[in-house]
């Protein structure tokens, strides 16, 4: 699973972002100075539990924030073009054309009121001049690569005469119709039972491969992440921190927040009746905590955690995490069961060919 | 859809007869009766009562006039001597339709249009102009409009007739003073209704397209915010269309609002019974094709009928 890729220029980079929201308790500081790269034709999965800022970072590289949204600094470089700077008429040259994203709920995402055809068709006649009848002949092309066998004779059909595993295809079919070079999936597979899951993340794989595009994969469920992404990031109230291989983050995950998250999962070995969950609330972000914004609820939290933010530590070229327990002279800690059996794991399989 | 439509004015005609009925007896409880001039004897009056068939027992007066309806038939005015309910109404209601018909189409188009503009710039001045026209629409009743429009448009500045019941002309001001209500009604409901569509996930989606603010709102939000504006619509019309008294009054039409009024002041049973009948029939009539319009706007409403 680790990735093959060579290491290029990245398509879309991150940096140093900060949104804030303001509402009438003051400014919420959704985003807390992210940056990430999202290489071509890689899938980056970005982790972390509600609120953690993973959706409004999608929606800030659509421009799709809302009205009472705030950048208070950083850029989002794509194609040596900053989208934060984009102009209205910019930004939706480029949404659905260049970036597309595929979102959460698909039993609420298609307009109840028009057929499928014509909102698969959407973008292909809003981007180009193609006529009505050939952009829904492309939709008819679309809907059946991502499953809709019958297309032809669906198109004129309303989204509530489909499943919701039917309508996510859709979904998917109106987000890559044009083909973009960036997909943003913001958990689209969380409303959907865990059979079509698996069918709809296997359908995102497949056409990645067909279109060659780059995936932004949201979710907080990292056992999906497994099936789909290259690279992880870990996000926690607003910041990323843990980022690398999905193989080092299984394996050879550093921060104990990520712990947290994959002692929560369950797996074949999970024989406790009962799974784990990580004690405590996220902080109120609209006033963070001064140090490491997990310390509350971290059990191996020192004095300094509670101080200082930890910067991020270097754990190999593709893998870092913010946490002082990577800092060289912190006390070594007893890991977690879950962690240690991942670790071995680590050392047995990845980590002698790491060194190759 | 046949089948659907068959079916209800099945329900239609039940409706109807129900309404006939509970008409019918609660004009037997009004207070006084048709002929109370003091001035003619009551030997005349036990005549004109025997003339109406008012002599007769209440069941019986109720069947007579039920199957006089089933023919067609609403009997005569008992104020207006030889004239027929169907010939009184028919001759007034030209004016008050055609004044209905138009301040609907004026008060709902426009009304649309301001809400929609209201909830796409939300929390705006826009919005709050819109906000505070609506209010004013809702709550100054619409006489008051009558008034002000004379004064202004017809009497300051001569741009249309004064009063009075003669050409198109002549129609705009009382048209401009009804359309108030349904367009502040309608202006109110399609901003709750836009603010609410403007925010859902298939909106997002068609703004992830590239559609631009417009498109989004032509293409997507306008059919959607208007599914619940039509059921307001409907009884909405069938009230401007039976003509509003005051209005009339104000502009001295000859319509069917003043006679309404009239005939309940002189207890003119059949005449009553008549407009109340027409009113029914309009309602439901246009509530049947309400729901028939539903279909054409909701696909899932359309294909929910014709499973039935």
């Amino acid at each position: 699973m680790a990735t093959n890729k060579p290491a290029e220029e990245p398509i879309l980079s991150v940096k140093d972002l900060k949104i804030d929201f303001r509402t009438f308790a003051g400014p919420v500081h959704a985003i807390r100075d992210v940056s990430f790269d999202l290489k071509k034709g890689e899938t980056l999965a970005i982790v972390g539990e509600s609120g953690s800022g993973k959706s409004v970072t999608v929606r800030s590289i659509m421009g799709l924030l809302a009205n009472n949204a705030h950048i208070a600094s950083g850029q989002i470089m794509f194609h040596d073009a900053d989208i934060l700077k984009k102009t209205k008429r910019q930004l939706n040259a480029m949404r659905g054309n260049d970036i597309a994203m595929i979102f959460q709920d698909p039993m609420t995402s298609l307009d109840p009121t028009m057929p499928i055809g014509k909102q698969v068709a959407e973008p292909l006649r809003l981007h180009t001049n193609i006529s009505e009848k050939k952009a829904l002949a492309e939709a008819v092309r679309v809907l059946k690569l991502v499953g809709i066998q019958d297309a032809q004779e669906r198109l004129k059909d309303y989204p509530h005469q489909f499943s919701g595993g039917q309508r996510q295809r859709i979904v998917i079919a109106i987000a890559i119709i044009n083909h973009p070079q960036i997909l943003l999936a913001d958990e689209p597979t969380t409303a959907l039972d865990v059979t079509i899951q698996a069918q709809i993340i296997h359908l995102l794989k497949e056409i990645q491969e067909k279109i060659d595009t780059s995936i932004i994969f949201i979710t907080h469920d990292l056992g999906v992440v497994a099936g789909i992404a290259d690279r992880v990031a870990v996000m926690y109230a607003g910041k990323i921190i843990e980022y690398g291989t999905v193989d080092e983050i299984f394996y050879n995950a550093q921060h104990p927040y990520t712990w947290g998250l994959l002692e929560a999962m369950p797996t074949l070995e999970t024989n406790s009746d009962r799974l784990y969950a990580i004690p405590g609330t996220p902080p109120d972000l609209l006033d963070p905590p001064k140090g490491d914004a997990f310390a509350p609820r971290n059990p191996f939290a020192m004095q300094i955690d509670l101080e200082q933010q930890p910067p991020f530590f270097q754990v190999s070229p593709t893998h870092a995490a913010a946490t002082w327990l990577l800092y060289p002279g912190a006390p070594k800690v007893e890991l977690p069961p879950e962690i240690k059996r991942r670790r071995q794991i680590w050392e047995t399989q990845f980590a002698g060919k790491e060194a190759e | 859809m046949v089948k659907y439509v068959l079916k209800r004015i099945g329900y239609l005609l039940l409706t109807l007869f129900i309404v006939a009925s509970i008409t019918f007896f609660l004009m037997k409880l009004l207070p006084g009766t048709p002929f109370n001039n003091p001035k003619i004897p009551a030997a005349q009056i036990a005549i004109l009562r025997k003339q109406y068939g008012l002599d007769l027992p209440v069941w019986q007066q109720y069947l007579n006039y039920m199957v006089g309806i089933a023919h067609g038939d609403f009997g005569e005015s008992y104020q207006f001597a030889g004239q027929t309910v169907s010939y009184l109404i028919s001759t007034r209601i030209g004016p008050s339709l055609q004044l209905g018909v138009q301040a609907m189409i004026i008060g709902t188009l426009l009304g649309i249009l301001l809400g929609a503009i209201a909830a796409i710039r939300k929390n705006t001045w826009v919005d709050a102009t819109a906000t505070i026209f609506a209010i004013i629409g809702r709550s100054i009743p619409n006489f008051v409009f009558a008034a002000l429009l004379q004064f202004w448009l017809a009497y300051k500045w001569r741009l249309f007739p004064i009063a009075l019941w003669d050409g198109f002309s002549s129609s705009i001001l009382p048209t401009l003073a009804l359309a108030m209500a349904p367009l502040a009604n309608t202006a109110r409901f399609m901003r709750t209704e836009m603010v609410d569509v403007l925010s859902s996930d298939y909106i997002e989606l068609a703004k992830s397209k590239g559609e631009s603010q417009w498109q989004v709102v032509a293409k997507h939000a306008m059919r959607n915010s208007m599914i619940p504006i039509v059921t307001i619509i409907g009884p909405m019309a069938v009230d401007l269309m039976l003509g509003s008294l005051v209005v009339e009054n104000v502009f001295a039409i000859p319509g069917i609002g003043q006679q309404f009024v009239q005939s309940i002041t002189t207890n003119d049973y059949p005449v009553i019974m008549g407009l109340t009948m027409l009113y029914s029939v309009m309602l439901t009539v246009v509530i049947l094709i309400v729901d028939i319009l539903y279909g054409f706007i909701d696909p899932r409403i359309r294909l929910s009928g014709e499973g039935n």
